[in-house]
Formats: C-alpha cells, sequence, structure tokens
C-alpha cells in the first residue's frame, strides 16, 4: 500500500473534558493519536485499529466512539469526553467507584472504553436490563474479567426499575 | 481481623491497588512511555508461508528522510541475531528463508509512524515460493517439506538441553513417559477406547498488543522497557544476542494489558535493541493487533488416546499420542508440550502409563505459551472419553470420575509432588454448583470436566522488603501485573506479615535493575512463588524487629509480637519508627529482609516436582439451537482448589475470565490458514467473546482447606478454570443430542452438520433396521 501524504492541516476547536481546545491537525489525523499524542490523554487505548474492541472508546457530543476510526476533523465544534474527564476532581463518578468496588478492573485496557459506553447507555437508558447492557457493550471487548463484574458494576449504577433479563 | 481465618488483610477482598489509577486513565502502559529523540519502529513482514529471499534491497528506504535505521538479516553483524527460550530457531530477522506468513524481514526505525510505513515501502524484497506445510498431516507426510534444514542450538533453559528432535523431520521435540505396562492393561481391560481429538490455534488477543522501547547509554549498557511476563528471560536473551553481561542490561515492565501467555520470552525486544543501536537514539516499536497475530498463539494439537477401564469402572491404562503444531519457530512449545502431555492422566489414578508427544514445525505463526500451557489440549480428549466411559460403563459422569480420583497426599506420579487438595471435594462442590442431581429443564443437558495441572518447576523466586525510617514498606519483586492482581496480592501479603495498613505497601515495578530475579509471570505460579518469598522476606523484617526491641526491653524476642504498626510485649507498644530511630541513632536507615523460594531440582519427571498442583474442575448446563446449531450457555459453574484465597473477589475475577476465555476457544475461536496465509488474523475476522456471551448463570467457588504450599496455605489459581470449559460443553452437548464432537471450536456450522449426520444416520437405520450407535 502507498501512503499519499497530505501536507495541508486545518484548525479545529473542540471541547475536551469541558476545556476548550484549538488545534492544527491534518485531514487524515485520527482523533485517537490527537488525544494520545497532541493532548497528551492517554486514558483511551489503541488496540484493535477497526472498530471492534472498544478500547479506544470516547464520548463526542454524548455519544460512544471508536476514536481509533475517527477523524480528529470530524470533532471539530463538538465536545469530547474521554476518562481523564469522568471524575470531577478527586470525587469519581459513579461509575468508576462500582468497576472498583465490584473487581471489574483487570489488567485495565478495556476499563475506559467500558466506563464510558457505559455512561452513555445510563444517559440513554437511566435502567436498562442485564441483557441491554451486555447487548450495548457488544462493541468493547474485555479479555480479562469475563463481562461478569463489569456487568454488575454498570447494573450497580443503573436507576432501580431495571426489568430483568 | 477476620474471625474465621484468624488474618486481617489476608482473605480480604480488598480494593485493587491498582484500581484508582486504571479507571482514572492515569495507569501507565508501555504504548503511554515517550523518551526524548524516540524513533518508532515498523516491520516489514514475509507475505509468504515458505520462501527463499532472493534479495532484500534497502537503499531507497534508508535515503528517505527521517530514516534513523533500516535493518535486514545482513545488517545484523553486531549482535549474535539467532534467539529463542527452548531452542535458538529463529532469526531477528529473517534470513535467506522466510518460514511463516508474517515473519519480520526488514525493520525500519523513523521519526514518527507515517515515516516509518513510508520507508517500508520503499524496501524492495524478492522472494521464491518453497512448498509450505501449514497442517499437521502435511508436516508428518514421508518427504514433507522441512521447515528448518539446519540443527538449531539449545536456548537458555538447562532442562530443554535434552532436545530430542528427529532429523530430516519437522519435529523439533518429542517427550516419552511411562510406566506400567500399558499395552498388556489395555489387552486385559473391560473397556477399551481409542479416539482421537483435534484442538485449534488460537490467538491470546491480549488487548494491548506487544511492545518494546530500547534504549542504549553512553556506557554501552542497555535499557529494554517492555510488556513482557518475564524480563528475566528477556534479558538472558538479550545478554546473549549483544554479549553483555547481565549487570549492564536493564528490563523495566510497566502495566501489562493482558498477557495469557503471550507475552512470555522475547518477542519484539530483540528488534527493538538492534534498531536502537543502529538508530543510536531509543526506538519504540509496538506491535498492532495484526502482528500479534503474527507473533505468537496457542499450538494446535491433535492427540490420540487410548483408555482402558476394568468392569468396576477404574480407569487402569492410558495411552496418548500427542502431535502437537508449534508453528515455523520453537518459541517455548517444547516445554508446552511436555508439561501438557504429562499430566495427560489428570486428577486420576492410573497404572499403566505411555505418553508420547511430537512438537512439529509447520509454516505459521509460531506456537508457544498460552493460559493452560498444553493441558487444554490433551484434557479436551481425555474428559470427553470420561464421559463415553460412563455411558458405556453405564455409570454416572460424576461417579466414575470421583472412583478414579486421586487421594490427599498421593503421589501424582512415582517421585512426583503428592495431591496437595481433596479432589473428591472439588467434584462434590462443583456437581452441587452445577445441580447435577436435580431433574434438567427440557431442551437442556449438563456436563462436567475436571483437570489437574502442574506448575513450572524448577522454579525459582525471590523478594526484598525495605522498611523504612517512618514504617512504610517497599515490596521488590519482579511479579508482572498483567490484570491478574499480583500487586494487589503481594502487598496483602506483606501488609499482613508486617502488621502493617495495606495502604502504607508499596509494590516496586519490575525492572531487573533493580527488582531481585523472579522466573517468570505464569503458570499460575506468582502467588504460590513469589508469594513465599515476600512472606519469607518479610518475616525477616519482622525477626529483625523483634530482636531490636528485645534488646531494647530486655526480653526474649520469642515473646514479642507485631501488631498494628508496633512490637508489642505485653502493654508496651514499640512503633517501628521508634525501634529504627532507636537501631540506627537517628530518623534515617532501613530494614532490609530477604525471600528466596528454590525447591531447586528433583528426582522427579522433567527435572522437578510441581511446586503445587492447580486443580479445577467445571460444569456446563447448555441449550441448542436446533436449526442453526448453535449453543448457548445456559450456566456454568467453576470450581478451583486455591488452598486459600489471598483475595477471594480477585480469585472469582480469574475464574470468571479464565471460563469465559475458554468458552472462546469452545465455541468461537480459531485462526484459520488456507494456502499458508492467516484469513482472519485481525478482530473482525476473529470473533472473541463479547459481553452477550456471558452465560446467564457463572458461578466460580473455591476449596479453601489451607492445604497450598504458598503463604497462609494459598496456591495458584488462573489457568485452571479455563481447562475443563470444552470438554464440559461438549459433554453436555453429547448428552443432550447423542452428538459427539471431537474438534474444536463447536461451531454452529459443525454441530447442525453432525446433527444432520445423526438424523440421517437415524433414518436410515430405521429402514434398514440396522443398529443405531451413540
Amino acid at each position: 500500500m502507498n501512503v499519499i501524504p497530505i501536507r495541508s492541516s486545518s484548525e479545529i476547536r473542540l471541547t475536551v473534558n469541558g476545556r476548550p481546545v484549538t488545534l492544527e491537525v491534518r485531514p487524515e489525523a485520527l482523533l485517537l493519536d490527537v488525544l494520545r499524542d497532541r493532548l497528551q490523554l492517554k486514558g483511551a487505548r489503541r488496540s484493535c485499529d477497526m472498530q471492534v474492541c472498544g478500547a479506544c472508546t470516547v464520548l463526542v457530543d454524548g455519544a460512544p466512539v471508536s476514536a481509533c476510526t475517527y477523524l480528529a476533523v470530524e470533532a471539530d465544534g463538538r465536545e469530547v469526553l474521554t476518562v481523564e474527564g469522568l471524575a470531577d476532581g478527586d470525587r469519581l463518578d459513579p461509575l468508576q467507584e462500582a468497576f472498583i468496588e465490584h473487581g471489574a478492573v483487570q489488567c485495565g485496557f478495556c476499563t475506559a472504553g467500558m466506563l464510558l459506553t457505559a455512561k452513555a447507555l445510563l444517559a440513554e437508558e437511566p435502567s436498562p436490563s442485564p441483557a441491554r447492557v451486555a447487548e450495548y457493550l457488544r462493541g468493547n471487548l474485555c479479555r480479562c474479567t469475563g463481562y461478569r463484574k463489569i456487568l454488575d458494576a454498570i447494573l450497580a449504577c443503573a436507576a432501580p426499575g431495571g426489568g430483568t433479563r | 481481623m477476620s474471625a474465621r481465618t484468624g488474618f486481617r488483610v489476608v482473605g480480604q477482598s480488598v480494593r485493587r491497588t491498582d484500581a484508582l489509577e486504571k479507571v482514572t486513565g492515569r495507569a501507565r502502559y508501555l504504548s503511554d512511555l515517550e523518551l526524548p529523540g524516540m524513533a518508532h519502529a515498523r516491520l516489514l513482514r514475509s507475505p509468504h508461508a515458505h520462501a527463499r529471499i532472493v534479495r532484500v534491497d534497502v537503499a531507497r528506504a534508508r535515503a528517505l528522510p527521517g530514516v534513523h535505521a533500516v535493518l535486514a538479516a545482513s545488517d545484523l553483524t553486531f549482535c549474535d541475531p539467532a534467539y529463542g527460550p527452548a531452542l535458538r530457531d529463529r532469526p531477528l530477522l529473517a534470513s535467506e528463508v522466510v518460514r511463516y506468513e508474517g515473519e519480520p524481514v526488514v525493520a525500519v526505525a523513523a521519526d514518527d509512524e507515517a515515516t516509518a510505513v513510508e520507508a517500508l515501502d520503499l524496501v524492495e524484497v524478492d522472494y521464491e515460493e518453497l512448498p509450505a506445510v501449514t497442517t499437521l498431516e502435511d508436516a508428518l507426510a514421508p518427504g514433507a517439506p522441512l521447515v528448518h534444514t539446519a540443527e538449531p542450538l539449545a536456548g537458555h533453559f538447562s532442562d530443554l538441553s535434552t532436545l530430542r528432535a528427529k532429523p530430516g523431520t519437522n519435529i523439533c521435540h518429542q517427550f516419552d513417559y511411562g510406566r506400567g505396562d500399558v499395552e498388556a492393561a489395555l489387552a486385559a481391560a473391560h473397556l477399551v477406547l481409542e479416539e482421537t481429538y483435534t484442538f485449534p490455534r488460537i490467538q491470546h488477543y491480549s488487548m494491548e498488543p506487544h511492545g518494546a522501547v530500547a534504549r542504549w547509554d553512553d556506557e554501552g549498557g542497555l535499557t529494554v522497557w517492555a510488556s513482557t511476563q518475564n524480563p528475566f528471560s528477556v534479558r538472558a536473551e538479550l545478554a546473549a544476542m549483544f554479549a553483555l553481561p547481565a549487570s549492564r542490561i536493564r528490563i523495566a515492565v510497566p502495566l501489562l494489558g493482558g498477557g495469557f501467555g503471550g507475552k512470555t520470552y522475547a518477542k519484539l525486544e530483540p528488534i527493538a535493541a538492534a534498531l536502537a543501536r543502529v538508530a543510536r537514539r531509543p526506538v519504540r516499536l509496538l506491535a498492532s493487533v495484526e502482528d500479534a497475530f503474527r507473533t505468537v498463539r496457542r499450538c494446535s494439537a491433535r492427540v490420540t488416546l487410548r483408555l482402558g477401564f476394568l468392569r468396576d469402572g477404574r480407569l487402569d491404562a492410558l495411552a496418548c499420542r500427542a502431535d502437537f503444531d508449534v508453528g515455523a519457530y520453537a518459541d517455548i512449545a517444547p516445554r508446552v508440550i511436555q508439561k501438557g502431555t504429562y499430566t495427560a492422566t489428570g486428577p486420576y489414578r492410573v497404572s499403566h502409563v505411555q505418553l508420547h508427544s511430537n512438537a512439529v514445525y509447520t509454516n505459521t505463526t509460531p506456537g508457544g505459551a498460552f493460559r493452560g500451557f498444553g493441558v487444554p489440549q490433551i484434557v479436551w480428549g481425555v474428559e470427553s472419553m470420561m464421559d463415553i466411559a460412563a455411558g458405556r460403563l453405564e455409570r454416572d459422569p460424576v461417579d466414575l470420575r470421583r472412583q478414579n480420583l486421586l487421594a490427599h497426599g498421593e503421589e501424582f506420579a512415582p517421585g512426583d509432588t503428592p495431591v496437595d487438595g481433596k479432589l473428591e471435594e472439588s467434584l462434590g462442590r462443583l456437581a452441587e454448583a452445577i445441580r447435577w442431581s436435580d431433574t434438567v429443564p427440557p431442551g437442556r443437558a449438563r456436563g462436567i470436566a475436571a483437570m489437574m495441572k502442574a506448575s513450572v518447576a524448577p522454579s525459582v523466586s525471590e523478594a526484598i522488603v525495605r522498611l523504612h525510617a517512618d514504617g512504610s514498606a517497599n515490596v521488590l519483586v519482579s511479579t508482572v501485573e498483567m490484570g491478574q492482581g499480583a500487586r494487589t496480592v503481594m502487598a496483602q501479603i506483606a501488609a499482613e506479615v508486617l502488621a502493617l495498613p495495606l495502604a502504607r505497601v508499596r509494590i516496586v515495578p519490575p525492572d531487573t535493575s533493580i527488582t531481585p530475579y523472579d522466573q517468570t509471570s505464569s503458570s499460575s505460579r506468582s502467588t504460590t512463588m513469589v508469594g513465599r518469598a515476600v512472606q519469607e522476606a518479610a518475616e525477616d523484617v519482622v525477626g529483625q524487629l523483634r530482636k531490636i526491641a528485645a534488646g531494647k526491653l530486655g526480653v526474649a524476642a520469642g515473646r514479642l509480637r507485631v501488631e498494628d504498626g508496633a512490637v508489642v510485649s505485653g502493654r508496651t507498644r514499640l512503633p517501628y519508627p521508634d525501634l529504627l530511630d532507636h537501631h540506627f541513632g537517628m530518623r534515617g536507615g532501613e530494614l532490609i529482609g530477604r525471600g528466596v523460594v528454590a525447591p531447586g531440582r528433583t528426582a522427579a519427571p522433567l527435572g522437578g516436582s510441581t511446586p503445587f498442583w492447580e486443580v479445577a474442575m467445571g460444569g456446563a448446563e447448555i441449550a441448542l439451537d436446533e436449526e442453526t446449531g448453535a449453543i448457548s450457555v445456559e450456566a456454568y459453574a467453576s470450581v478451583s482448589d486455591v488452598g486459600r484465597c489471598i483475595n477471594p473477589q480477585q480469585c472469582a475475577a480469574q475464574d470468571e475470565g479464565a471460563v469465559m476465555q475458554g468458552l472462546g476457544h469452545t465455541l468461537l475461536e480459531e485462526m484459520v490458514y488456507e494456502g499458508g496465509q492467516l484469513l482472519n488474523g485481525d478482530l473482525v475476522g476473529y470473533r472473541v467473546p463479547r459481553a452477550g456471551d456471558l452465560p446467564p448463570r457463572l458461578q466460580t467457588r473455591f476449596v479453601e482447606n489451607g492445604d497450598g504450599a504458598g503463604p497462609f496455605g494459598a496456591k495458584g489459581v488462573g489457568e485452571g478454570g479455563l481447562i475443563p470449559v470444552s470438554p464440559a460443553v461438549a459433554n453436555a452437548l453429547a448428552r443432550l443430542t447423542g452428538v459427539r464432537l471431537r474438534e474444536l471450536p463447536l461451531t454452529p456450522e459443525r454441530v447442525w452438520r453432525a446433527l444432520r449426520e445423526r438424523r440421517q444416520r437415524d433414518a436410515t437405520d430405521r429402514t434398514t433396521g440396522g443398529p443405531g450407535d451413540v
């Protein structure tokens, strides 16, 4: 495969974890690289490179996206939330607390993506059923935990009244 | 203090010490490391399974601005380019011949990854394709093309110095073990079963692919930050490669994003080090997931078993002949095949045993260590056949297994480690958990399986505990934290012995120039081996504290105890900082404790008795969609004998993860080759378990009799839970449908075809009046 480099770049303005950011980015720059290399936000992780594993998940305007295949220019004018923006200072998000409490963290490589996907789900549906949580996590892989404790942690944060399976 | 155990920290599900950094994104992995002036590396990989390299032209790549190093095999004059832990059969970069699709041929380091990719596009390589062998059948056929033609040198493991290759074939190692007279016993047996089972190539898919950052210093020393499970093996490999003393090499290990065996032994570190040497700057080499598929995998296997039972159900004879496909380079596969084969009799007492296995080269991704280390491949067959035998003997599968279990304290084999758990208790707990005696709901069936696995031996772990002047402590061990929770467990052990709060104990990350020797973070060994070393090192510190206190108080040291950060004698409390003040005559100085666990070599087969037996049993309840052949696991119960849970939550986490990984190779996963090409070497084509694949009921239970060889009677956990999954599910399928599958994974297509065949056969039998067969 021949890569034809494009040397032009453009300015984007976005909000990252509540703070306005202005950046010059090349058109092919991926959001994941911009977050990790330019903004030093290393919480989003690179794994599959093809939108399957979810390790790079961040929220763009509240919706989970795979930053590994999302162009930085697409984030222009939008709000990006990464795992670094989940806690309010030292006060953890309830999902972060629950992940610790339920032992939903092992190697930690999937954790940021899991947390953000769960955040989006609970914003959309505060009382999801266990089956709905599992289904919503279809784009987030974990090879360590077997998912049991991740589902438990997310369900512990759901509002009462969630459907059963 | 727990009333049940008498422990303060041990046995508690304390929060993981690394959880906060992981949920906040502050945890640092190899790919987060940036060094000033660091170059970024990429590899050009072979498009062919087997080919002669006719020409490599890197001139244009070298001339590209921003490129700092371009290496082909012919450039590696400054090092010994051969490596490998068992056999030094692997070239750092392919030289003259490529032996699998994806083998590194040229390495580039440049200012950034884009430039490195651009440079690789400018490299020209001409190949002349050679006939390839990608299956065991092809590789073992008479006159098969040979993957290796020269006899390689032994690697750095002394216990493999007796490697038995079969010259002129693709067999790079053979393992044999026997006792009794199998042929006579089989001839006399009431029931003899002979069957062949196959196990596929499986990818670890640790979410973090392999990576290494290498930097040479001005004095000729080498530092490599590596995502490795065993930094000391990597150090040994690099020391031999670059003719450096171990003291000049530093391997530092950040948090790992999973390992599962795929990060044992040198992988990318040699190439990164060679590039950094030439580039004269730090070099970072990060694999992609697609690269990982071309770095290491689980050895596939074809296992033929003969089991002989006496009329009363006793398993009297077991013969096993296993061919393991180890891919293009041996990696640690020779040890995988012998460890896996040696425990073919599992948790059972068998008088007559004959085992033979071959490690067979093929032109595919090298096979190496993977959670279970050769055992799942064998247990898949043996435990399927235990159920077949139960059917033929008209016995209950739980009952037949119970009859044959080894007793507590009984030697596994003459001269080898006695069984250190109560196997019957595990089986009983499993039967209870999976509701074996309860009526099965319509359309469902249950199946069980059991396994026993040896850990690595001989084995060495060392630990240093430093108690500082303020009464806090550092624990120096080289255990790699890859998700299994080892750092938390080590902190718990040290905190327990030192009578300190967990928060006052800090585990120092592995760094071969700082933390003491540890063989490997694998083989479920860390809690047992490193844990014992930590316990000893902490006890050493406590002994010193008591001696100091005894001198100060004028009482016998033996009458003093430690409690809540102080040495206590009756009503007198001497906090550690005060004792250190007293000892050193100032606020400064520290007490250093040392622990060494090294059981050494024994007369047992394979050169050492396992320090402990990992025991796990599993039971599955499944349903089946007969239209599609899709199996759904509705309930799964896993029971592990861990001696004692140091951290019950993390033990459960290990087994939940192990079961799901086991369900992966049972139902979904297989690396597929066609014409020497890996067809599904990425996560779109290779399907690992997702959250939706979690059985609605997944239970993990633990047998805790405090009889393990590790600290506080604990022993290893982590691999065992994965191993019974395949036969448990297949046994359930057989009980549900009468269909017995001997090939993994149990894909809908395979199940559907088997069901159709059975229906057709049933129909034929009905018309001809022939016998039905199950």
